[in-house]
């Protein structure tokens, strides 16, 4: 299990290690100066000269590259326009934001946790619980009503829904807020009702997924030999639904849960364009607009790492719940 | 949700086949999936549904003729003094069939019919590239081994551990500096190309995935020993016999592509990262309908469920492809 546990580790360091050398080279090894397109409107030449060699441009790639893992690591000393020493997990000046990456990020990253943790609570809840009992109802008029609600919800857009939701909720029946984030600290009773519509909007599509997913899975496993050896050995159907079915039937969506933390991301990029929330997805867009490349880079690593994070997670969440896995 | 290029866990999915106790007859592949296609009454209507909006984006010009009305013309007059169209719903009417852009003016029939194209057209190149990149990946993965295997199984981890939106959201800007300048403007075609590009970049893991486990388990097969003590040279063997034998995968995996890159590229364009003016697109459509979204709700609602029945309808006919090659049921 240690053993397990190290090499799985040591295989996500070295991903995140390939991810952050490609983003990095997309980001400063491109044939356009960077410079250029990070120095603020109205440049002239002596700025874009400062800026180049602030920006440490003028050193080999590789260098480069080290002081950018330097500064995540250790901090580095930035150049007097982009507000002099930056500490240790420092992701560069945003020449946009006038302030360091990492400060735009500790205000919006609440922001998309608040709305990705309760929603997925939400979609994985519905979703695999409407799977399995529709699952367990094969042919009724549960299953069928079931089975049409997902096709639905998989194929509408989550823009589309969320536009409905707010035309819905809060302009003809205004019964809820426009969603304005509110910290959870502050009140949380403004943060649920600020955040209900994007966790509904998210909801409805990823329930979708997962409940045509534990559908199938469900109906696999209930055709299973030991499923029907417990049957036949005169165990109640709820016993071997419980005992014998719902764990062999969860095993892989936990795999697919990991798989699709990146989806995720994507959705809540969209979600927060969408009820005009200021989240880590809305500030990686306005990056690519204004051409903040630091902080494009940032949203980026932080992302990977997020997903790395995840799939290992959801590795040693394998180990514990298969116990075929274990102890290998 | 499919802002992922493809699920890989959808395209193995299946259901129980229904009984079907016919007279055993003798019948080829194509003639055994078409049969129960065109038995399978949500195919069918999924498949006529599909084939009408293909006709629909192929044939935008000659709609244009007989509509009457071009994608850029607009009828400012329809519109009131704060941009709004007379009328209800956004201004339909017998000239205007789904109203008027607010603001704009511009029809917004011909631009959902012109939607279509870009839609369709971005899905389905995109399909062609990444299957194609997919299967060759594949074949040559699952068939060689050793160590080009390795090094195509460590890219393929490090593509799926890429969030793919914010990817490509992080690219296209550096792409497009790469080619132009910061101020420059960067031409519509540019964006089409980079579009598909990234979506080649990052879809054909899952085909490559999917196609590599199938040659894994067909190379120990006697024909392609058979194949190899004859002397076929490598190239022979993988696309001679091997391929032939991946074409019910493959398909599958294209046809459950298109809707989801139908999805992807809207969300871009949504996003404002995909297509630009003035080419008509759904997801930007509806980005800016939000705005309307209190005072003319029509504006949301017809490039909405355009773009819902569109993704439906190429889902639908997806999943009864996957069911009608369905080996496991195959012999029927």
């Amino acid at each position: 299990m240690l053993n397990f546990l190290i090499r799985r580790i040591l295989l996500a360091i070295l991903t995140l290690f390939a991810v952050s050398v490609l983003t990095f080279l997309m980001f400063f090894a491109l044939p356009r100066d960077p410079a250029t397109a990070m120095c603020p409107k109205n440049c002239d030449a002596a700025r874009l000269e400062r800026v180049r060699d602030e920006l440490g441009l003028n050193d080999p790639k590789y260098l480069q590259y080290l002081h950018y893992v330097q500064g995540i690591f250790a901090g580095r000393d930035l150049g007097a326009s982009q507000g002099g020493h930056c500490d240790a997990p420092c992701l560069g000046y945003s020449y946009v934001n006038s302030e360091p990456v990492t400060e735009t990020f500790g205000r919006v990253i609440p922001v998309t946790l608040s709305i990705v943790v309760p929603a997925s609570i939400l979609w994985l809840t519905v979703g695999i619980g409407l799977g399995m009992l529709s699952a367990l109802r094969l042919g009724t008029v549960f299953d069928r009503l079931a089975i049409g609600l997902s096709l639905t919800g998989a194929s509408l857009q989550l823009y589309f829904v969320g536009g409905v939701l707010l035309l819905t909720f809060v302009y003809t029946l205004k019964v809820l807020p426009y969603p304005r984030y509110t910290s959870i600290l502050d009140n949380p009773w403004d943060w649920a009702t600020a955040l209900i519509l994007p966790w509904c909007a998210l909801a409805v599509l990823f329930s979708a997924v997962y409940a045509r997913l534990s559908r199938a899975q469900m109906l696999e496993t209930l055709s299973e030999d030991y499923v029907r050896t417990a049957e036949a050995k005169g165990l109640r159907r709820r016993t071997v639904v419980r005992r014998h079915a719902l764990r062999a039937a969860i095993t892989p969506l936990v795999t697919t849960a990991g798989v699709e933390v990146g989806a995720a991301l994507g959705g809540t990029v969209i979600t927060e364009t969408t009820f005009g929330l200021r989240g880590l997805g809305r500030t990686a867009i306005d990056a690519v607009k204004d051409g903040d490349l630091p902080t494009i880079m940032g949203t980026v690593l932080i992302a990977a790492a997020f997903i790395v994070a995840a799939n290992l997670v959801v590795d040693v969440l394998y180990t514990i719940i298969d116990p075929r896995v274990r102890l290998r | 949700m499919s802002v992922v290029p493809l699920d890989a866990e959808r395209v193995e999915q299946d259901e129980p086949p229904a009984r079907d106790d016919e007279a055993i007859a003798a019948r080829s592949l194509g003639q055994a999936v078409w049969r129960r296609l065109r038995r399978d009454r949500t195919a069918l209507v999924s498949g006529i549904v599909s084939a009408l909006l293909i006709v629909v984006a192929l044939a935008a010009p000659l709609i244009e003729l007989g509509y009457g009305i071009d994608p850029q013309d607009s009828f400012k007059d329809d519109l009131d003094r704060y941009g709004m169209p007379y009328g209800v719903a956004g201004g339909v009417s017998g000239t205007h069939w789904f109203g008027i852009e607010p603001g704009l003016g511009r029809d917004l029939f011909i631009q959902m019919v012109y939607g279509m194209r870009t839609s369709l057209g971005i899905a389905f190149a995109a399909a062609i590239v990444t299957t194609t990149l997919g299967v060759l990946t594949g074949i040559v993965s699952g068939y060689l081994g050793g160590w080009v295997d390795g090094i195509i199984n460590w890219i393929t981890d490090v593509a799926l551990a890429l969030p793919f939106l914010i990817f490509t959201l992080a690219l296209i800007r550096p792409l497009e500096l790469a080619f132009y300048g910061p101020r420059e403007a960067v031409p519509g075609w540019f964006r089409v190309i980079v579009l598909i590009g990234l979506f080649a970049a990052f879809g054909w893991t899952a085909t490559a995935r999917l196609v590599r486990g199938q040659v894994l388990s067909l190379r120990e097969r006697e024909f392609i020993e058979a194949a190899r003590a004859t002397g076929a040279r490598t190239s022979r063997i993988l696309f001679k016999e091997l391929l032939p034998n991946l074409w019910a995968p493959i398909i599958v995996v294209f046809s459950l592509s298109i809707p989801a890159y139908i999805t992807s590229e809207a969300a871009l364009s949504f996003l404002g990262i995909g297509m630009l003016e003035p080419t008509p697109d759904f997801g930007r459509t509806i980005f800016r309908s939000l705005n309307y979204l209190q005072t003319d709700p029509a504006y949301v609602f017809f490039p909405g469920v355009t773009i819902f029945v569109l993704v439906l309808a190429f889902n639908l006919f997806g999943d009864a492809v996957r069911d009608a090659l369905d080996p496991k049921s195959m012999t029927r």
